[in-house]
């Protein structure tokens, strides 16, 4: 079993950070600091904004990416805004509030002292960004706007257009152009990490294929941070980009990482419909459309087919209102998504396939004029109009949940490091802050708290142990076992030369997920799952077809080894899902809800997190248990009627 | 921004000339492959996926191409549809184009973007790593992670906020350069300089990053500026060229400032 100590401070809730970054942390000299080489795996908020603050502090930092350049990570895509306790719109917020609104909107699944550290630190995030030159929306006097997000009663989101994600992720890319041309940091773009080095127990190292040349290396460092982001991918249709994986946060659960909470995935309530067979990725409408948009479908199952301008006032079922009065609109990502499902599932939806929702903005037009709404989403109802063809200005939009978000991870302690000594996971790649389900505008903030301002200060706790200059050479046994460990994966892919391309075995993966496992699970539906995972794996690793070689640049390749990983991967969500007996958060399994189909917690049980701990290929793996201590509040219903 | 499109409802039949090169020191050629059936409202990045599919059944190589969120704010995507870097609607990358911009039994070329600073790596990929040494030389402004002044103390107004903002948006693809016949890297240098340099926290580094940022560009074997303005029009964000005249400026202060500017004896160091 591996020991999952979560190494949480003692004292009141709010001075635990305080006290423990002044004083129970260890230091490293700033002669010593240059001594210790840092890994960081991804240049996403989380692994930037970390990868240059170390190297601002005198440690000596690699960062790899699979991407052409660290500007691409998807963070990028990031649309709306990121939380903040500033309180600059005097309506009551502070730090116990946003604290309370993220650990009720987790669903009372996340470590209380993670979170109020999150919340410490989000208003030194925003000082910092504007610093850098982050051109965060002003009012006329000068000051930071803000906009209200789901989940809260105050306006705390900080945004940047519809484009927070991207300028903040630009900041912090700035940081680290800034560092690399100092040489502090030294960037290796297109470096696909494909496993991870333990030596001793420690991680001392990663191998990486070079995806242009297709060379495979291996470096060594004192410690290694992976910031590689979610693994939302499993389900092949997301919101994610093309490229994003789970493969460095999946070999390093291989390797002895425990996987925390896999089945806690988040289905954002407004994407972009489904559109024909086809699709490779849905697209996001941002959630602070809700701020004026309103959701509804028609009350008659009749009606559906009807053009929505069509439609009386009184034949429309405003349900998110209805049903969640005080939220409304607002209500939070899980909730609105289970809405949205139950609605069609009642034979209410509306589009090709009656897999859809209206958002309308008709009323928003008649208070702000088209030009207001323009000015505030213009951008989305371009993208909207872009992939759709339709004029959301004349119609309402038709949205419908897709997966978005993970809030599963590699477990992490308060340090941040998981039970691997010197492996740091930051960002999404973790487990640690959302609980069963992420609030809007909090993923940005968590990836730069993770980065500017946790993991400097906790990642010397763990450097201050290990003796300068005692970093493993890379002529050790273990880097070649890992190294030959890459080799025979990437060549048993290319020489299967099978019959079904790798993106088709993708689909069908994604397809057994979303049915399964999807917004609403059952013991029946995980107990199929885990049946059919494992065969279709069987099926992929037998028939899958890679063409080209490994040497040079080949995205087959690529694609595969991903996609091998998700095998796996999907087969331990479904697990967890199957095992968590209760509906929390972003989880909801029918058999444990409410009359009015709310999530039925079962904390006594299941109030604690489960962290996987992986046995071999073919054995069924532990599952840990990190029992959640709630001391300062209480675990209550989540209510948002 | 939106573009206008046939509003066909049916399926059309394409027929692609993609360029095909093996690695950056091969030759590379025009080849020609089919679309068949393509539903409209598919993206023309799922078209290349179908066909790609369907080169892998045949046994032969998928086409080479760069993208990743698809949804036109990474960057990453990369093509010259029909001689225009990012196909045929002003306002969107190649990741937003749609079939139904294109014509039933159209033939349409697709290139990589070609600029001698960006070398093509295989088929429609092409290295831009010449950006980010664009912007080590001084695409930042340099503060450390710490504990800055609170974020309102620093007042900005809201039409140099917004205007900031018309630059930041840049996706860092390269289109610029690649619509520009000299291979000018001046809309993407100006964007990053106007950014900071309408902000009172870009200030203090404001000539030196100008001056350092043009330099680098210059080095790196991108081409000047004729006022073509291929650049914003060729733009995924519209980036305005007005930013190349404000940046001008800045540069010919710059360049003055760091002339006569008095400067300080004192040394680092002392007691
Ligand atoms: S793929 Fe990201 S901008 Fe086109």
């Amino acid at each position: 079993m591996a020991k999952l100590e979560s190494k949480i401070p003692s004292g009141p809730l709010a001075d635990k950070w305080s006290s423990y970054k002044s004083g129970a942390l260890k230091l490293v000299n700033p002669a010593n600091k240059r001594k210790y080489e840092v890994i960081v795996v991804g240049a996403g908020l989380a692994g930037a904004s970390a990868a240059a603050t170390l190297a601002e502090l005198g440690y000596k930092v690699k960062c790899f990416v699979f991407h052409d350049t660290p500007r691409r990570a998807h963070s990028i895509a990031a649309q709306g805004g990121i939380n903040a306790a500033k309180n600059y719109q005097n309506d009551g917020d502070s730090v116990h509030r946003l604290y309370y609104d993220t650990i009720k909107g987790g669903d009372y699944r996340a470590r209380e002292a993670n979170v109020h550290r999150l919340a410490e630190v989000s208003v030194n995030i925003i000082d910092q960004c504007v610093a850098q030159g982050v051109p965060f929306a002003r009012e006329y006097g000068g000051l930071l706007a803000n906009r209200s997000f789901g989940g809260a009663q105050v306006s705390r989101t900080f945004y940047a257009r519809g484009q927070t994600g991207q300028q903040l992720l630009l900041g912090a890319y700035s940081a680290l152009m800034k560092e690399a041309g100092r040489g502090a940091v030294s960037v290796h773009p297109f470096e696909e990490m494909c496993d991870l080095v333990v030596v001793d127990g420690q991680a001392k190292g990663i191998i990486t294929r070079n995806l242009v040349s297709g060379e495979i290396q291996r470096w060594s460092a004192d410690a290694v941070i992976l910031a590689t982001g979610g693994y939302g991918n499993v389900f092949n249709l997301s919101t994610y980009a093309r490229g994003s994986n789970a493969t460095a946060i999946w070999r390093a659960y291989k390797r002895g990482a425990c996987f925390a909470n896999p089945c806690f995935t988040q289905i954002h309530p407004t994407c972009i419909p489904v559109s024909g067979d086809y699709q490779s990725k849905l697209t996001l409408m941002s959630e602070s459309l809700r701020n004026d948009g309103r959701i509804w479908v028609p009350k008659n199952a009749a009606d559906c087919d009807k053009n929505p301008n069509d439609i009386p006032e009184d034949a429309r079922d405003y349900y998110l209102e209805r049903i969640y009065p005080s939220f409304g609109n607002l209500a939070p990502r899980d909730v609105s998504s289970r809405a949205a499902m139950r609605m069609c599932d009642e034979g209410r939806g509306v589009g090709p396939g009656k897999r859809g929702v209206y958002l309308d903005f008709a009323d928003a037009i008649q208070r702000l004029t088209e030009d207001g709404v323009r000015e505030r989403y213009g951008n989305l109802f371009d993208i909207y109009h872009e992939i759709t063809n339709e004029n959301a200005y004349k119609q309402p939009m038709r949205i419908y949940p897709a997966v978005h978000y993970t809030m599963g991870g590699l477990w992490v302690d308060y340090n941040l490091m998981s039970n691997v000594p010197g492996l740091f996971v930051l960002g999404e790649a973790n487990f640690s802050d959302h609980g069963a389900n992420r609030l809007g505008a909090s993923a940005l903030m968590q990836g730069l708290a993770d980065g500017y301002f946790v993991i400097p200060y906790t990642i010397g706790d763990y450097l201050a142990t290990q003796k300068p200059g005692s970093r493993p050479k890379i002529d050790r046994s273990e880097f070649a076992q890992a190294e030959e460990n890459v080799r025979g994966i990437n060549n048993r892919l290319l020489g299967i030369n099978g019959r079904e391309t790798v993106a088709s075995f993708h689909k069908r993966l994604g397809h057994i997920m979303w049915e399964n496992c999807g917004m609403a699970r059952t013991k029946a539906s995980l107990e199929k799952a885990l049946k059919l995972i494992p065969e279709l794996r069987a099926e992929f690793w037998q028939n899958v077809k890679v063409p080209g070689t490994g040497a040079t640049l080949n995205q087959s390749l690529e694609n595969a080894s991903r996609v091998a990983d998700y095998m796996e991967l999907g087969e331990l969500l479904c697990r967890d899902a199957l095992t968590r007996e209760e509906s929390c958060g972003g989880h909801f399994r029918e058999e444990y809800q409410y009359p009015d189909g709310e999530c039925k917690r079962d904390d006594d049980n299941f109030g604690h997190v489960a962290a996987w701990e992986y046995q071999g290929d073919d054995k069924t793996p532990v599952r840990n248990v990190e029992a959640l201590n709630y001391e300062f509040t209480k675990m209550s219903v989540r209510s948002y009627k | 921004m939106v573009a206008e499109n046939h509003t066909t409802e049916k399926n059309i039949n394409v027929t692609l000339r993609v360029w095909r090169q093996a690695g950056p020191s091969q030759p590379g050629k025009f080849v020609e492959y089919k679309a068949s059936n393509c539903n409209p409202n598919m993206s023309f990045f799922e078209m290349l996926d179908v066909v790609n599919e369907e080169l892998t059944h045949a046994g032969e190589e998928p086409i080479a191409f760069a993208h990743d969120c698809r949804e036109g704010i990474c960057g990453t995507c990369n093509l010259v549809i029909d001689g225009k870097p990012h196909g045929p609607h002003k306002g969107v990358a190649t990741c937003q184009t749609y079939m139904r911009s294109f014509a039933d039994g159209a033939v349409i070329t697709v290139e990589p973007f070609r600029a001698k600073p960006f070398p093509v790596i295989k088929d429609l990929i092409t290295d831009r790593s010449a950006f980010d040494k664009i912007q080590q030389a001084g695409g930042f402004i340099s503060v450390r992670t710490g504990a800055p002044q609170d974020a309102n103390a620093i007042p900005v107004a809201k039409d140099a906020a917004d205007l900031a903002m018309d630059a930041a948006q840049c996706i860092g693809c390269g289109a610029c350069v690649a619509a520009c016949k000299n291979a000018s890297a001046m809309l993407f240098v100006a964007a990053k300089v106007s950014q900071f340099s309408l902000l009172p926290q870009g200030q203090p580094e404001r000539d030196q990053r100008v001056l350092a940022m043009v330099a680098k560009m210059d080095e790196l074997g991108f081409g000047s500026c004729t006022n073509q303005y291929e650049c914003s029009a060729a733009c995924p964000k519209l980036i305005s060229h007005d930013f190349i005249a404000r940046m001008n400026r800045d540069y010919i202060a710059a360049t003055f400032r760091q002339t006569f500017k008095p400067k300080s004896a004192a040394v680092a160091g002392g007691a």
